[in-house]
């Protein structure tokens, strides 16, 4: 529907200043056509303001909005061929389901609407509640017709702002799965403002982490969950155990560091800090790349592992796994997830144990950023 | 006009049988709604009653009043005073036009527009009211003087000649004319009709703007398919309290008027204080009460229904 290109969007250097505070810092960014894109953050991180400058909702302070080859940046939003799912959906409260879903095509004079309304709320699968009012469905049900009201124009791009927050969890699941399915079936170019890190990388081909205004790190989503380049993605995007190393020596591909009186092994790849001898890196380890085991059997450890000594603070059981936290030299408070397979009935709070892991899932960081950074976001959001 | 929106919700049924609530606690809706009660009996209760059997009385003030059931009073009354009950409802009807022509900007203004300064317009919106409803018709008497500044521009701009073709007006002055008269119920019910369209307006979510811009619309489409329509509830009661206390009205037309612009409300007035003719005045009451039920009831079915959130 739609020819190459032409529903790129494209952000070149905008930016957002409310008075003396910046909400989003000059910006550049490409969202390639028929991508399903995430801006993930904490709440105050500008993704909203720079999603909202995409629909001409906020006039950015500086800088060019592009879609395709046509600069949009001086369009007010109902001449730009986007459309939006609102936080909270901003459904029109005095028209029923269907002339909220007919509302954009009337808009643009188009007369026989009644077909292409009806297919529409077929494809959401509202054919039935056409002619309720928006306050008779549910909220999943809403999130629907916000969903079918915007894509009904079949616009070059469709921009989410946090849909599905008002939802409770099982039905967000659900609702994550099924906007994806919609996306692949229309092609169309989504891009979705999220603050949870779970619905980010479930949908998205590629996900940008904004923090303070600015874009953190963008990536596919198994590429920044293995590879953060910052502390504030490692801490945002799931959970990461973070040791400060003093760099030793250069072996191959390998930086050998020294933490804790151990030593521990870095392949070079993965270090996205200048590690010069006698420097320090932050090294980091995702909770489930960690084997532990128990102080007693140390000896059947295969050679060539990270390894760290440390006593179980806390386990806790969560079915699938069992999480526990560690308390080592080098970190206070290390994470790790463990399979429910074999459990071994000594790992209890007290055992001394031994954590290791492959040196390839290691990453390292550079040393000079909060060690914390997104950690509390991350929490804040979720609670 | 609570009535008119509002159904009074019956009370709770307690929740299970097996359990009934304290005694004291099931009669407290009651107990709160008593004082109230007691108001509206002895204050509008029981007046209507005397009203009503006034009404139908006959006799005069040297021989008293008794009641004879003369409903011919009724028709009488229709017969004489048609032309001021026509003039009420005229008068009262262009006065709410103008009000909600002039109040629903001025509304939007102080709900979409006015950021910082809506305390401040919401006062001067109300402000006049610290004035007596009397000095502040009068003070139109000095606005419309003849050849004040007022109707001195009117002259000049011509638009006394339109509103004497229209038979608003009398030669060159305004006072003492329909215009006059309308002016007066304008500004004197203007805030009535401010103060609930602003309540409906600032209740709009304004996201439900955004979405409709997103969605196509220009911003006047904006108005007219969003704006307006989630307005109604304002537009509706802000003209009921604007015609219903207006078409009652008689101090405008008595200040401002003449004897060509006497309204029901005149009528009602001399019949009760001037002639004594208190089955007459209570029976044009009635006849007032009447219409205005009428009238307000046809309205609220035709805007009431579809449009209402």
């Amino acid at each position: 529907m739609t020819n190459e290109n032409s529903g790129d969007v494209r952000l070149s250097g905008i930016s957002k200043t409310y008075g003396s505070f910046t909400a989003v810092h000059p910006l550049d960014l490409t969202v390639p056509q028929g991508s399903f894109f995430a801006l993930l953050g904490a709440s105050g991180c500008g993704k909203t303001t720079t999603l909202r400058m995409i629909a001409g909702l906020e006039e950015p302070t500086s800088g060019v909005v592009s879609l395709g080859d046509q600069d949009v940046t001086n369009l007010p939003p109902y001449k730009r061929p986007v459309n939006t799912v609102f936080q909270s959906y901003a459904l029109f409260p005095h028209l029923d389901i269907f002339e909220n879903v007919a509302f954009g095509l009337r808009r643009r004079g188009i007369k026989s609407v009644k077909k292409q309304v009806e297919d529409m709320l077929d494809l959401v699968q509202l054919g039935e509640q056409a002619r309720k009012k928006p306050h008779q469905l549910s909220g999943g049900q809403q999130q629907r017709v916000a969903v079918a009201r915007a894509l009904i124009n079949h616009p070059k791009v469709l921009l989410l702002d946090e849909p599905l927050g008002a939802l409770d969890l099982k039905l967000r699941r659900q609702m994550q799965l099924e906007l994806k399915r919609i996306q692949t079936e229309v092609g169309i170019t989504f891009i979705h403002v999220t603050h949870d890190q779970e619905e980010a990388m479930t949908m998205a081909d590629t996900v940008a982490v904004m923090n303070a205004g600015r874009v953190e790190q963008l990536g596919a989503p198994a590429d920044l969950y293995e590879n953060p380049n910052t502390t504030f993605v490692a801490n945002f995007l799931g959970t990461s155990n973070l040791i400060e190393a003093e760099v030793d020596s250069r072996s191959g591909d390998d930086i050998v560091l020294k933490a804790g009186g151990g030593k521990l092994v870095l392949p070079v790849a993965r270090c996205s800090a200048p590690a010069t001898t006698g420097g320090k890196v932050l090294v980091g380890v995702r909770p489930e790349k960690i084997s532990l085991t128990h102080a007693d059997d140390a000896g059947e450890i295969p050679a060539g592992r990270n390894r760290i000594t440390g006593k179980i603070a806390d386990s806790s059981f969560i079915g699938v796994s069992t999480q526990y936290v560690i308390d080592s030299a080098v970190c206070p408070e290390f994470e790790v997830y463990a399979q429910n397979i074999d459990r071994d009935s000594r790992l209890v709070p007290g055992a001394d144990v031994v954590l290791h892991w492959s040196p390839a899932h290691t990453f390292g960081l550079d040393a000079a950023q909060d060690i914390d950074a997104g950690v509390e976001t991350a929490e804040e959001e979720a609670a | 006009m609570a009535t008119v929106t509002e159904v009074e919700a019956p009370p709770v049924a307690p929740k299970s049988a097996d359990k009934p609530p304290k005694k004291r606690g099931r009669l407290v809706p009651y107990w709160l709604l008593l004082p109230g009660l007691l108001w509206l009996v002895v204050f509008f209760a029981l007046p209507m009653v005397y009203q009503a059997s006034t009404s139908v009385q006959t006799g005069s003030l040297e021989e008293g009043f008794k009641v004879t059931w003369h409903f011919q009073t009724y028709w009488n009354a229709l017969s004489d005073y048609w032309p001021q009950f026509l003039r009420s409802v005229l008068y009262a009807g262009a006065a709410t036009i103008l009000c909600l022509v002039l109040g629903y900007p001025l509304a939007y203004l102080i709900a979409f527009r006015a950021g910082r300064w809506r305390n401040l317009i919401m006062i001067l919106v109300i402000a006049p009211f610290f004035t007596s409803f009397l000095i502040r018709t009068l003070a139109w008497k000095t606005i419309l003087a003849d050849g004040g500044p007022v109707v001195g521009a009117l002259n000049s701009l011509h638009v006394l000649d339109v509103t004497n073709w229209l038979g608003f007006t009398a030669g060159d002055r305004v006072l003492a004319t329909p215009l006059a008269v309308v002016c007066g119920l304008t500004y004197n019910f203007l805030p009535f009709m401010v103060l609930p369209l602003y309540t409906s307006l600032e209740r709009i979510d304004g996201r439900l703007h955004e979405a409709a811009g997103d969605l196509y619309a220009r911003p006047i489409t904006t108005f007219r398919k969003v704006t307006f329509p989630l307005s109604m509830p304002g537009v509706v009661s802000g003209t009921l309290l604007t015609f219903i206390p207006a078409s009652g009205d008689y101090v405008n037309a008595d200040l401002l008027g003449s004897t060509d612009t006497r309204m029901v409300g005149n009528v009602i007035q001399t019949q009760f204080l001037r002639i004594l003719d208190y089955p007459t005045a209570a029976a044009l009451s009635f006849i007032l009460m009447a219409a205005i039920l009428i009238m307000v009831t046809l309205y609220i079915r035709k805007s009431g229904t579809e449009d209402l959130v």
